[in-house]
């Protein structure tokens, strides 16, 4: 990355930032979970001692969010494990800490965020960590989500026995919660409009096969069906049929939470468009959920939704704003795992979009395997169930480094 | 200082070990963390602060003594 020549110019360019805008010293982060929680962390292990405002919409201290639909939601877990960091350890941060104020406007000229209560907080620095919302069903009957703890309890206290719940949509966060359900004995419909859950994420091969647990669970999965409405007596089926059930939980995918961006003049489309460095405009970056940015390692732009990546975006956006002669594009390798029934799902690269698919170990019918993606001449993906994680790292290796598909995969087969 | 690792919340995703391989790795069979080095040495820190920030299950804790 270095070079005498670049260095110098770097370190120049920086020094002339400051000197025409004076050291950095109001940082301010709006969203206060995995994301924003990783960036204000980061702006004090690198030494940064002025002001930090971190401004969250609910009322909690930063918590995990993974567990909602697994631990919390079957109810193996207290929800008061659920905070990522012991309350001294926040304390030590020094934050200006503002829970339960919601950002409504930004004024990039005036370098301030409106919050909600009409207060207006300025900023040398901005980190954008809004995150995303559910999407909902037209109709008129209750509909459940699951984003928040509070929506995690709301829904875990309507479950148990012999309760009918319908779910829409068989993705991850759909089929965590019908596995949970499922285990504590409610009788689950689970509704899917693509014909191969997954499908669109990890290939309908492998779709099929982690989908089929379902069936071995009592799930009544319904694939290919088209959902019209959520009423009173549960889900509406677009050919009129109704699938009864007390509670309706919706996992359709989530909006990027932009809105208050949109006075900005930041480029907003399916999130906050930040270049590989995540900066969105002069003084602020995006981070977590919210952002869509162009990783080099890959080659296009993405916005992820993964737990780790929040964390590890948050981290790169709080370098780079503190850093911003000398910083880094941000070219992660993003993983994510789920739990469903007794598998545990992990994958890292970018699967979507792929063009083949090759399972290089174990067997996809024992879903017990590892299956690895290749989009165009590259290794880009790999999803292990079952295995130990020495057999998914080399995968994550070749991915980092860009291994062409060609010198890597046919010598694993052949294995 | 010392690493701290609640082992129940571990969610076995192996950011420790990428940031950290001298203090940390993963148990073969469900790739649970394993904590090598309780008082790491100060020329590792850097790699185990890492680790603490990007453990995806806030499972690790570094702390002062």
């Amino acid at each position: 990355m270095s070079g005498a020549a670049s260095g110098e110019a770097t370190s120049d360019e920086a020094a002339s930032d400051e000197a025409a805008s004076g050291p950095m010293s109001r940082v301010v982060v709006v969203g206060a979970s995995a994301a924003g929680l990783a960036a204000v962390e980061t702006l004090r292990r690198e030494g940064y001692e002025g002001a930090i405002s971190l401004v969250g919409d609910e009322p909690h201290a930063p918590y995990d969010r993974p567990p909602l639909s697994k631990q919390i939601l079957s109810g193996e877990w207290n929800p008061k494990r659920l905070p990522l960091r012991p309350y001294a350890d926040l304390d030590a941060l020094g934050l200006d800490l503002r829970l339960g104020a919601a950002a409504t406007g930004l004024d990039t000229a005036d370098r301030t965020v409106l919050l909600a209560d009409g207060e207006r907080v300025a900023y040398d620095g901005l980190i954008v960590a809004t995150g995303v919302r559910p999407r909902r069903l037209p109709g008129e009957g209750p509909q459940h989500v699951l984003r928040t703890v509070d929506d995690a309890l709301a829904l875990r206290h309507r479950l148990g026995a012999g309760r009918r719940l319908a779910v829409v949509g068989a993705g991850f966060l759909g089929a965590e919660a019908a596995a949970v359900a499922a285990g504590l004995g409610a009788r689950v419909t689970l509704i899917e409009p693509a014909p191969v859950p997954l499908a669109h994420a990890v290939g309908a091969e492998v779709g099929d096969v982690l989908s089929r647990a379902h069936l071995e669970h009592g799930v009544d999965l319904r694939t290919g069906v088209a959902v019209a409405e959520v009423t009173e007596g549960g889900v509406r089926l677009a050919d009129g049929t109704l699938i009864e059930a007390e509670d309706v939980l919706v996992a359709i995918g989530s909006h990027p939470n932009t809105e208050w961006l949109a006075d900005s003049g930041l480029t907003v489309g399916d999130g906050l468009v930040c270049d590989a460095y995540c900066a969105a405009g002069p003084g602020v970056y995006g981070a977590g959920d919210v952002a869509r940015w162009y990783n080099p390692l890959f080659g296009t732009e993405m916005r992820i939704e993964h737990r780790t990546h929040a964390a590890e975006q948050g981290m790169a956006a709080a370098r780079n704003l503190l850093h911003p002669g000398e910083g880094k594009p941000f070219a992660p390798v993003p993983y994510f795992w789920s739990d469903q029934y007794d598998m545990r799902i992990q994958a890292y690269g970018y699967l979507r979009g792929h063009d083949e698919v090759a399972v290089v170990e174990g067997e996809l019918a024992r879903r017990r395997f590892v299956a690895v993606y290749r989009t165009g001449d590259r290794v880009t993906g790999v999803l292990a169930v079952g295995m130990p994680p020495k057999a998914i790292r080399r995968w994550r290796q070749s991915i980092a480094t860009g291994s062409t598909w060609e010198e890597t995969v046919p010598a694993a087969e052949s294995a | 200082m010392r690493v701290e690792l609640d082992e129940p919340k571990c969610v076995a995703a192996g950011q420790c070990v990428m940031a950290s391989p001298e203090v940390f790795d993963q148990r073969d069979d469900d790739g649970v963390a394993i904590l090598l080095e309780e008082h790491p040495d100060e020329s590792l820190l850097d790699g185990v602060r890492e680790a603490v920030a990007i453990c995806p299950a806030a499972a690790l804790r570094l702390v002062e003594q």
